[in-house]
């Protein structure tokens, strides 16, 4: 647009103005839809089921169909027979209450440690110098590969296993927590400051609060790394537990117990998401975060 | 009290002595005042003083370092040399309302104050910028220009005799800001707090303030007193006439009838 062109009169004619529309009446319209009637149409819930149970679906008709030999993957009714024995006979009962154990444990200790090291961390400068480096090289070597020197230094009773849980449950949290707390923004710390808050109020009000997003994703983490430890823990070495059972049922090539052993792991991983999404919605209610259509 | 009043905003490089010849009744002493981003100085030898209860307006260009005074004066920054005297009781309102996320409205506001004040405390904070009906909200859920309302509230509820305020109202509408400014200007009244305002508008400035302070080159490098009777009118002659001036003063050009081409 150059400023020296006059502007056009009411009356004179607009020639270098082309027409937008032959018809201005003739502009789409599209309405906009109300999502309220949409939205509550099907529980979450159910459709949050749908995804596992179309594989149950398709799992079944391949062996049906014995797509799916016996020998590679029992079928979904066979598995339901075992789980059933297994269950009214109490040895999965039973290994699974042991495995709860030790997973709990690991994870009781591994959040505790994890959490310390990563306040310890990223709340001073002093922390970070003798932790950080230490905890990033400890990370660097994969922690599977370490059941065997737990079994030398710890015996093959509970121990090892719960510490190694605690291993990989430990890692995560320090990661995240740090780098949670590293992430709060400055200017909210400032604003701290000038309403008079000490150092404790600080931490206590503004930066534990900051970092609690980041905890959660590394409670998540932790989790699935737990289930992980475990397995490895149980099927290495143990007399019992589900990775035992599993373990166990290789030797008689049992695909059947072995699936109802994969399952129960999958519901108890479930289980466990389910938990930390019930604390995210308590915990985190006011985060200002995109949630989903 | 009256030795509790001047908390001193100690410099890093060296121990400020008072200086004994300014006025001993001022709520706020700055002498010699030096803050260098790596060798610029942005403050150079800055001197101010603030009475207390009065309405200081501090205007000047973007990048002059009002914010970096503010924040000097609210004890934020400490790596200046020269000798700075504050109230111990001020508060700082910042451009963004720079709410805690995870507090309610409520939380908020008492958020940093001794004892353990009630929720009632806060809302008469709220009261007093109309926002009571909030105390409860969620910042994520508060408009602009009610989160900046909740941070005027948090600033208020510390009965401040420093009130320092970072250009507040500058993202607001035009709308919301008239509305703003005229509850900054009765809660002043009210409480008779000194009052440094921050702010890139002569027109607030000269709405609010009982003196203007204009920055330039680290200085303060002009000053002037509004001597306008309250309720100020902007279509005051004598209102304008200031306006005008001040606008001199910071080298804007402007814009009369004789210089617009559409008149041709
Ligand atoms: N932390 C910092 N590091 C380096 N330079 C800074 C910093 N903070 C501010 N400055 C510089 O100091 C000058 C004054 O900044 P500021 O006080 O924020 O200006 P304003 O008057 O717009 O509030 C600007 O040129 C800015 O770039
Ligand atoms: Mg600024």
């Amino acid at each position: 647009m150059s400023a020296g062109t006059a502007l056009p009169t009411p009356h004179s004619e607009p020639s270098d103005i082309s027409p937008i529309s032959p018809d201005r009446g003739a502009i789409d319209l599209e309405p906009v839809v109300s999502v309220a009637t949409r939205r509550r149409s099907v529980p979450r819930w159910l459709r949050r089921i749908t995804g596992p149970l179309l594989l149950l679906v398709l799992w079944g008709v391949l062996s049906a169909t014995g797509v799916l030999g016996s020998d590679i993957l029992a079928s979904p009714a066979t598995i339901a027979r075992t789980a059933w024995d297994l269950t009214s006979d109490g040895t999965l009962p039973s290994a699974m209450a042991v495995s709860l154990r030790r997973v709990a444990v690991g994870l009781v200790f591994g959040t505790v440690i994890g959490t310390a090291l990563g306040l310890l961390s990223g709340l001073s400068r002093l922390g970070e110098d003798l932790i950080d480096a230490t905890v990033q090289m400890l990370r660097a070597v994969p922690f599977v590969g370490m059941i065997p020197l737990f079994i030398i230094w710890l015996g093959i009773g509970e121990t090892p296993k719960i510490t190694l849980i605690a291993l990989g449950v430990a890692f995560h949290l320090y990661l995240n927590v740090y780098a949670g707390i590293r992430g709060v923004d400055e200017q909210l710390i400032e604003a701290g400051t000038s309403l008079g808050l000490s150092r404790w109020g600080l931490i206590r009000h503004v930066l534990l609060p900051g970092a609690l997003p980041g905890a959660m994703t590394g409670l998540r983490y932790a989790l699935a790394t737990a289930w992980l430890a475990l397995v490895f823990g149980e099927t290495v070495n143990a007399d019992n537990g589900i990775g035992f059972l599993m373990d166990q049922a290789r030797e008689f090539f049992r695909t059947d117990v072995i699936v109802v052993c994969l399952v129960v792991y999958a519901f108890l991983g479930l289980l466990a998401d389910l938990i930390v999404r019930l604390l995210e919605r308590l915990l985190l209610q006011w985060r200002p975060t995109f949630t989903g259509k | 009290m009256a030795t509790d009043i001047h908390g001193k905003v100690t410099s890093r490089h060296q121990r400020a002595e008072p200086v004994e010849s300014a006025d001993p009744g001022a709520v706020v002493r700055v002498e010699g005042l030096t803050r260098r981003f790596g060798d610029r100085p942005v403050l150079d030898e800055l001197r101010l003083e603030i009475a207390p209860g009065e309405f200081v307006a501090l205007l000047g260009r973007s990048g002059c370092g009002k914010s970096t005074l503010l924040r000097v004066l609210a004890g934020l920054d400490r790596e200046i040399d020269g000798t700075v005297l504050v109230p111990r009781r001020r508060a700082v309102a910042f451009q963004a309302p720079r709410l805690m996320p995870w507090k309610r409205v409520w939380r908020n506001v008492l958020l940093g104050l001794p004892g353990r004040p009630d929720r009632d405390a806060a809302v008469a904070a709220l009261a007093e910028v109309s926002l009571e009906h909030r105390a409860d909200a969620w910042p994520k859920t508060l408009s602009g220009g009610e989160a900046q309302r909740a941070s005027l509230a948090r600033a208020l509820v510390r009965e401040p005799d420093l009130l320092l305020l970072d250009e507040p109202f500058g993202a607001l509408d035009a709308l919301t800001r008239l509305n703003a400014q005229r509850q900054v200007a009765e809660v002043w009244r009210r409480r008779g707090c000194a009052v440094l305002l921050v702010t890139h508008d002569v027109e607030e400035a000269l709405l609010l303030a009982d003196r203007v302070l204009v920055m330039r080159d680290g200085v303060i490098a002009h000053q002037a007193p509004v001597d306008l009777p309250r309720p100020r009118d902007v279509a005051d002659p004598e209102f304008t006439w200031l306006r005008t001036a001040l606008l001199d003063r910071l080298d804007v050009k402007t814009a009369t009838p004789a210089t617009d081409d559409r008149a041709a």
